[in-house]
């Protein structure tokens, strides 16, 4: 593999064969040294025009972890702001001789783009509404340690599925693992389309709850929600919200995540977020395994299947 | 973990990673034609002498070290992990002393990762803190050298063991590096393009162990 652009482009195997690696990185992780020397001499550059913290922060970490070296590019403290072109700006990082790119843009597609203009391998940290294949993949991960299967789990997608690229990575990492979907919420924060989305649509929480074994929640994004879609977040966390009242409704063994950031109060209570059935804090940690996975699998590995 | 020669890839060396079960290096070589060309030279070890050969080098570990207290027995994926713990069986049934036995992968600390694919092949486990204790690096073939300096930097990332000690079952020859085997079951002259083939009960589905000599059709080169 040479980019991870797309949780598209890979299939089953691709994808259990990420999560596997990222097991043999989690064991690196655990150990009094958490450091290998794999990627020693490599250069990644994380390139991010949108903010985030979680995200450039494990990416910087994981390459850190595996010995590479690592820069970070941030656009409101750059040359963007004198007017340099996305194009330009990629061409003069290349030019410093890196091996990866990690690309987190406003744009969907951005990242595509880029990895047509470069040799250097491109990871896509989110682009827009259109994907954030590492999310999945460490949500996957997470998930498939506590259950171990992640075929044939019940899956619920809570809130605004229509803004999400993690939602949309999401569903086509647990569907290709065989897992059971449904989105859940207001229906102006649905897609406009769904032909050819391997899931169930559902506009009441109540109604499903009890039957998910695992409820994700994704974060209300004000900043991409219009107003007109959402009148009220009082109305939607009373409706959509996990609240700690629903989350005693839930099976017993149910398990909740959430991507990050969250807004506690918002969209999810802050028991919840703390309560014992929570992945939350474990998906942040598994983040930096799943990263050197992937890292290592496109810069380091050798690569060619 | 059989090593291959470094260095460009070539079809030989196709066929010596592809038949220890690891995967092909990167160039996309061709294997089709050149793995059947490679023919069954000589029978190394039948099952009993292989044994005969463990229980030795078990006799020998003990008594390197006086005793088989602070050894642990550390096996290199692929089959070394079993080597070894084949071994600490053998030092139990002499001694009545349970050795530790661990298993450590060198992937990430090669020296030519983006010279050809490298995968993990297996978790490193080891259950004690090395520090202080005499670590006997288990592997099935010793060829270049360059998996045991890899092993030699992964093990002192876990600690600081007092000796660092080597066992094989089989010395091939072609070191590329100034590394010997502490303990070998069998020294056995190669030429760099033949392949040792270790087929063992516990990795390789087999009813009984071997260990072959396979090489180029049309002979030595």
């Amino acid at each position: 593999m040479k980019h991870l652009l797309s949780i598209e482009d890979l299939d089953r195997d691709g994808i259990v064969g990420l999560l596997d690696g990222s097991e043999y990185m989690s064991d690196v992780l655990a150990r009094e040294i958490p450091k290998v020397p794999a990627l020693r001499g490599k250069t990644i550059v994380s390139l991010f025009y949108e903010d985030s913290t979680r995200t450039r922060l494990s990416f910087e970490t994981a390459a850190k972890r595996l010995g590479a070296d690592t820069m970070t590019f941030t656009a409101g403290s750059s040359s963007v702001t004198k007017g340099e072109s996305l194009l330009d700006t990629v061409r003069t990082i290349e030019s410093m001789g890196i091996d990866a790119m990690v690309v987190r843009h406003a744009s969907a597609g951005a990242p595509h783009r880029i990895a047509n203009w470069i040799d250097a391998s491109v990871l896509n940290a989110g682009d827009g509404r259109h994907g954030h294949p590492t999310q999945a993949l460490l949500d996957a991960f997470t998930l498939r340690r506590h259950r171990g299967d992640i075929s044939g789990a019940r899956i619920g997608i809570v809130g605004d599925v229509r803004n999400s690229r993690v939602a949309r990575s999401g569903i086509q990492c647990w569907s290709r693992l065989g897992a059971d979907l449904t989105l859940i919420g207001p229906p102006t924060l649905m897609p406009e389309r769904l032909e050819g989305w391997p899931v169930q649509v559902t506009f009441s929480l109540d109604d499903v709850l009890s039957e998910l074994d695992v409820i994700y929640v994704l974060r209300v994004q004000q900043e991409r929600i219009g107003r007109a879609l959402l009148p009220s977040l009082r109305e939607y966390y009373a409706r959509w919200g996990l609240d700690a009242v629903r989350a005693q409704r839930l099976k017993p063994d149910a398990l909740v995540m959430h991507p990050g950031p969250m807004i506690r109060g918002s969209e999810i209570a802050t028991e919840v977020v703390d309560g014992p059935r929570s992945l939350i804090r474990e998906q942040v940690a598994n983040g930096v395994a799943v990263r050197m996975a992937v890292l290592w699998d496109l810069i380091g590995s050798g690569g060619v299947v | 973990m059989a090593e291959s020669p470094s260095g460009a890839p070539s079809a030989a060396e196709n066929i010596t990673t592809a038949t220890d079960g690891e995967a092909a290096p990167v160039g996309g070589f061709s294997l089709s034609t050149s793995a059947a060309a490679t023919v069954f030279r000589t029978r190394v070890f039948g099952a009993e002498d292989l044994h005969r050969a463990q229980t030795r080098i078990a006799h020998e570990i003990v008594e390197r070290n006086h005793g088989p207290r602070d050894v642990v027995l550390v096996g290199l994926h692929h089959r070394g992990p079993e080597i070894a713990q084949r071994l600490a069986d053998a030092i139990e049934s002499f001694e009545g002393v349970s050795v530790p036995v661990g298993a450590l992968d060198v992937a990430f600390y090669r020296d030519d990762i983006g010279l050809r694919r490298v995968q993990p092949l297996g978790p490193t486990e080891v259950p004690v803190d090395v520090t202080g204790r005499v670590v006997v690096l288990v592997d099935d073939v010793l060829f270049t050298g360059r998996t045991i300096r890899a092993a030699l930097d992964a093990i002192t990332e876990l600690g600081r063991p007092r000796s660092i000690q080597l066992a094989v079952l089989i010395d091939r020859g072609h070191r590329e590096l100034p590394i010997r085997a502490d303990f070998v079951g069998k020294n056995l002259p190669t030429a760099e393009r033949e392949d040792v083939r270790v087929r063992l009960r516990e990795t390789d589905d087999v009813e009984e162990d071997t260990i072959e000599l396979w090489g180029p059709d049309g002979g030595d080169e």
